[in-house]
């Protein structure tokens, strides 16, 4: 089952941008691509816990601000030669308002 | 006293001449050198790239002054030769005559201006020399400038191409039914037509020019067919003619040239001629190889040594950014002849080749011209290739499909394949100029000249050099910024500022950027150009910066950050110790370290506290200490005068006035400075990237210097009397380096690319110039020095410092 709650305006973000959203399971990077696409996935880089919301996002990546692996935003995986990846949470834009799948934060925080 | 010689045209055939005679035989002559044009030899081929602003006319000199005075030659340049007496033995120019032994005539050609009415307007150019370069450059700087280009040849469409790229509206007429009829077929031409317009030039085939239109100036173009074309200027690029008018009045033997023998003797055994002016055996020849071969025999005759010019097969390539266009030998259609054909529209790729009797005569290659190199080897070596015909097409590399390895290709190659055709040379050369003991890409361009004309065989030259060497070949910096784009740093550079892009979506959609918006390597880099070209104009794009410079702090590998407020010059006082102890209690900062810098850092703060930190230090009067910036950094003084027995002049005053007048410029890489108050350089200065060094009679200023992954110590750039002009040195130096140099290279690396002599020649021996970057540094400095921390104070980017939302103040399932 889905739930999808309001986390925000799309306005809110800038362009290319994240903005952090606090959870029981620890910080979500909400980013926002300049084609307008938001992703959400756990603010924490695999290779050492780096905050991706700090990155510089581009296409439909970031770059980890710690030691530039470049995370995928829609499957969370690091791409090219790095491996591991992080948890993504669904998320759509409705008329302009964020919505996130909060029970799949449910089931992280029931899965930690 | 040698004999003397006299040089007519200072053109590219001339400048090899003489290189290979002042080689063979240095002082057997005195050389006076004639040229119409009002400057030296310069490297013809590449006035496209200037053109479009890939290069400068600085960068094309092919013999500069230090080259003439070194080799003792007059230079008569501006000053046309009218007539040649033979009987007398003089040359005659408006200012009188001119003895000579003996005499070589390297007149080049002159362009065909197809005569029809309106020929003679303002506005009608050719496409010869710098002079019609900077004509056109002048009209395409009006806004919405229009230009028509008369031929689809070579030429034509390099000024095409050059024209668009400075934002004119361009238009192709050629009378043909396609463009370079010579060297492609229709569809070959098809793809090569779609590509122009692509790039927005109308190309126009089958189109009879009837008339030049215009009132006092060009204002269009009307076809025969009654079309009227606007255009505000027109540059005929309908062919050259040999400019062989001198040698025909002095009596000399021409045909449509000069008439030479074998050893390059016209019909007077004390003239040579030398160059497109020439005709040998009934050919005129208009692509530097040749003439480059012509030159070498000058030389030798000229010394007396036998010498014969063979003519040999030549390759031409189109020198427009993003199309690829290579073909050599003949590729006429006639009997007996075959075709090999590949195509592959999609891709845009097209090849060409032209079969007699089990031999190459002639290859095209459109889109993907790797393997030309490989087929002009075997058009000239006419290698019977029946064996791999059914292949032949895919290439070097077709080995049952493999993938193309473009080093294995290169590895292919025979000997005797050439690499670089304007200056002939094959792969062998290189391989013995390497034997020989050159051991980098620049030495072997050196001793070889490969790639030192056209330069579009740059990457060829270079992978032979990286396959011989092997392991000790140290590749030079990969020649695209990034994979997004195969522009340079410095391409990108010099198009931003010719083609007036002011945005990175406007630079990445005009240079054809290969990713969408581009990725954390360029975007950076590109926004880091535009606002040091675009002072107060240019928006700065936080997001294309790193976090350190968005949230003006330095990241910490948990995620906090650190804090380094200014100390000017090292110095602080009670008060600001005061405010750093109370922040650091106050926001429970877990580290307070001095840094290596002469500063404070206050290092573990979250960064949701970071404006409220700034806000408690500013209102101390500290202001952020760029701890974090490709910018100015530390100026690191010593106590100098005031205090020290040895101190010569007042360091730390200095120190702080540099600081003052320096804080808050964004550059290149980050930018050190130290004044140190004698030459024992307590602030070790002479490892900074600007330092001083104060001595009884002024101020030493060093550069270049760096202690970091490299160890570096400085150079000297000069000494100056008075702190005013330590300042003033300071700033243009500074703007030199913003201006110049590649992101993320620091002062030493760009000195290493430039050369120190030419920075003292702009900061120092240059008054004007030095003047003009100083006022660039400071006009820049009117908008970028600002406290980045007090505008955050004051909520700029406020979405940084705070959580989108709160989910954990909502109860969890
Ligand atoms: C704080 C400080 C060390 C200290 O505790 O003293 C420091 C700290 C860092 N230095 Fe440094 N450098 C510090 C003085 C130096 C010096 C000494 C100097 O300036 O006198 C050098 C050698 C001199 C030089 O630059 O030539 C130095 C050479 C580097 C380099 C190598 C630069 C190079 O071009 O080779 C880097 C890496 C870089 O910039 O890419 C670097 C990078 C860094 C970074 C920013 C690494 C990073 O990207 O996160 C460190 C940030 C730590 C932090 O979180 O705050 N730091 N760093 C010093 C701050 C000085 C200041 O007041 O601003
Ligand atoms: C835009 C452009 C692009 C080109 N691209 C290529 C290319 O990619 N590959 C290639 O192989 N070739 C190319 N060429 C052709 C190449 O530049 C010429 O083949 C070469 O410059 C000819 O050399 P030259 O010395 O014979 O004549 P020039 O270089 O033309 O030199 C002749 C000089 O003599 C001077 N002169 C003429 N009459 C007199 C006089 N009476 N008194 C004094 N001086 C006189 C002229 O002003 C001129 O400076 C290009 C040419 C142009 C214009
Ligand atoms: S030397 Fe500089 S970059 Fe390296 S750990 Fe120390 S502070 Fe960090
Ligand atoms: S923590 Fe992200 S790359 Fe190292």
């Amino acid at each position: 089952m889905n739930d999808f709650i309001d986390i925000g305006a799309l306005e809110d973000i800038p362009s290319q941008g994240a903005r952090v959203l606090r959870t029981h399971v620890g910080c979500v990077a909400v980013f926002r691509t300049a084609e307008d696409e938001v992703f959400a996935l756990d603010d924490a880089c695999p290779h050492k816990k780096g905050p991706l919301s700090n990155g510089i996002q581009h296409g439909r990546s970031v770059t980890c601000p710690l030691h530039n692996w470049v995370i995928d935003l829609s499957t969370g995986r690091a791409t090219g030669a790095d491996e591991g990846g992080v948890a993504t949470y669904p998320v759509q834009v409705r008329g302009g308002r964020i919505l996130l799948d909060a029970s799949s934060l449910a089931a992280r925080l029931a899965a930690q | 006293m040698g004999q003397k010689l006299v040089v007519i045209g200072a053109g590219m055939a001339s400048g090899r001449a003489l290189e290979h005679l002042f080689e063979t035989a240095p002082g057997a002559y005195d050389v006076t050198l004639f040229g119409a044009e009002p400057r030296g030899n310069y490297n013809r081929i590449m006035l496209s790239p200037v053109l479009s602003g890939e290069k400068t006319y600085e960068e094309i000199v092919t013999h500069d002054a230090a080259w003439y005075a070194e080799h003792g030659v007059t230079t008569r340049f501006g000053e046309a030769v009218t007539g040649i007496d033979r009987t007398r033995k003089v040359v005659i120019t408006a200012t009188g005559e001119t003895p000579y032994d003996k005499l070589v005539i390297a007149t080049g050609s002159t362009p065909f201006i197809i005569p029809v009415p309106g020929h003679e307007l303002p506005g009608v150019l050719a496409y010869r020399d710098l002079d019609d370069v900077e004509a056109m450059l002048a009209a395409s700087r009006l806004p919405g400038a229009r230009a028509v280009v008369i031929g689809g040849g070579l030429l034509g469409l390099e000024a095409a191409a050059g024209l668009k790229m400075r934002g004119m509206e361009v238009t192709v007429l050629h009378i043909m039914p396609h463009l370079m009829e010579r060297q492609l077929d229709a569809s070959a031409a098809f793809l090569l037509a779609r590509a122009l317009e692509a790039r927005g030039i109308e190309v126009l085939c089958e189109a009879h020019t009837a008339e030049i239109r215009g009132q006092g100036r060009v204002e269009g173009v009307l076809l025969k067919d009654g079309r009227v074309i606007p255009a505000d200027i027109v540059v005929m690029a309908a062919g050259i003619r040999p400019s062989s008018a001198l040698a025909r009045e002095a009596g000399l033997a021409c045909n449509r040239g000069v008439l030479v023998d074998d050893a390059m003797v016209t019909s007077d055994e004390n003239i040579l001629a030398v160059g497109e002016c020439v005709e040998h055996e009934g050919v005129c020849y208009g692509l530097v190889a040749p003439l480059y071969d012509q030159a070498k025999v000058v030389a030798k005759t000229l010394t007396g040594q036998e010498a014969a010019f063979t003519p040999v097969e030549i390759s031409t390539k189109l020198k427009v950014t993003g199309c690829d266009l290579f073909s050599a030998g003949d590729f006429a259609e006639g009997p007996g002849r075959e075709e090999i054909v590949f195509r592959d529209a999609m891709r845009g790729v097209y090849k060409r080749l032209v079969l007699e009797e089990g031999r190459i005569l002639g290859a095209v290659m459109y889109g993907d011209t790797a393997d030309g190199g490989w087929f002009l080897s075997k058009i000239k070596a006419r290698e019977d290739i029946s064996e791999i015909r059914d292949t032949l097409i895919f290439g070097p590399n077709f080995a049952g499909g493999a993938t193309l390895d473009p080093m294995a290709a290169v590895a292919a190659l025979p000997d005797d394949a050439e690499i670089c055709g304007c200056n002939g040379v094959c792969k062998g050369q290189i391989i013995a100029a390497i034997d020989g003991g050159a051991k980098s890409l620049d030495a072997v361009k050196a001793v070889t000249k490969a790639s030192t004309s056209c330069g579009s065989c740059a990457g060829l030259t270079e992978k032979v050099v990286a396959l011989t060497l092997g392991d000790d070949f140290v590749l030079p910096a990969a020649s695209g910024m990034c994979k997004c784009t195969d522009h340079s740093h410095d391409e990108v550079r010099k198009l931003i500022r010719a083609q007036a892009l002011k945005s990175i979506p406007e630079v990445q959609q005009a240079l054809q950027w290969k990713s969408s918006g581009g990725c954390a390597s360029c975007r950076p880099a590109l926004n880091y150009y535009l606002l040091c070209e675009w002072p107060g104009e240019y928006e700065d794009h936080g997001k294309s910066r790193f976090i350190n410079e968005r949230v003006h702090a330095n990241i910490q590998k948990d995620g906090t950050y650190s804090v380094v407020p200014r100390m000017w010059g090292g110095i602080t006082n009670a008060a600001e110790l005061r405010a750093i102890a109370d922040v650091a209690e106050k926001f429970a900062i877990p580290t307070v370290k001095v840094t290596g810098g002469q500063r404070i850092d206050l290092l573990g703060v979250r960064k949701e506290d970071l404006p409220a930190v700034w806000a408690d230090l500013n209102a101390a009067g500290m202001v952020s200490g760029h701890a974090y910036a490709k910018g100015l950094r530390t100026v690191k003084t010593c106590v100098g005068t005031e205090h020290c027995r040895f101190g010569t002049q007042d360091s730390t005053g200095l120190g702080i006035k540099l600081e003052k007048a320096l804080w808050g410029a964004w550059s290149p890489h980050k930018f050190k400075l130290a004044v140190s108050g004698c030459p024992r350089n307590c602030a070790e200065a002479t490892c900074k990237d600007f330092g001083v060094v104060c001595v009884a009679e002024g101020y030493q200023l060093h550069v270049g210097g760096a202690a970091g992954l490299d160890v570096r110590q400085t150079e000297l750039l000069c000494t100056v009397k008075t702190e005013e002009e330590a300042i003033e040195y300071c700033a243009a130096f500074y703007q030199l380096y913003r201006e110049n140099a590649q992101y993320l290279h620091r002062p030493y690396k760009w000195i290493a690319k430039v050369g120190l002599d030419w920075v003292k020649q702009q900061v120092v021996e240059n008054e004007e110039s030095r003047k003009a970057l100083t006022a660039r540094f400071f006009h820049s400095q009117k908008f970028h020095q600002k406290d980045p921390w007090a505008e955050r104070v004051r909520g700029t980017d406020s979405h940084e410092f705070a959580p989108l939302a709160d989910l954990t103040q909502v109860a969890a399932e």
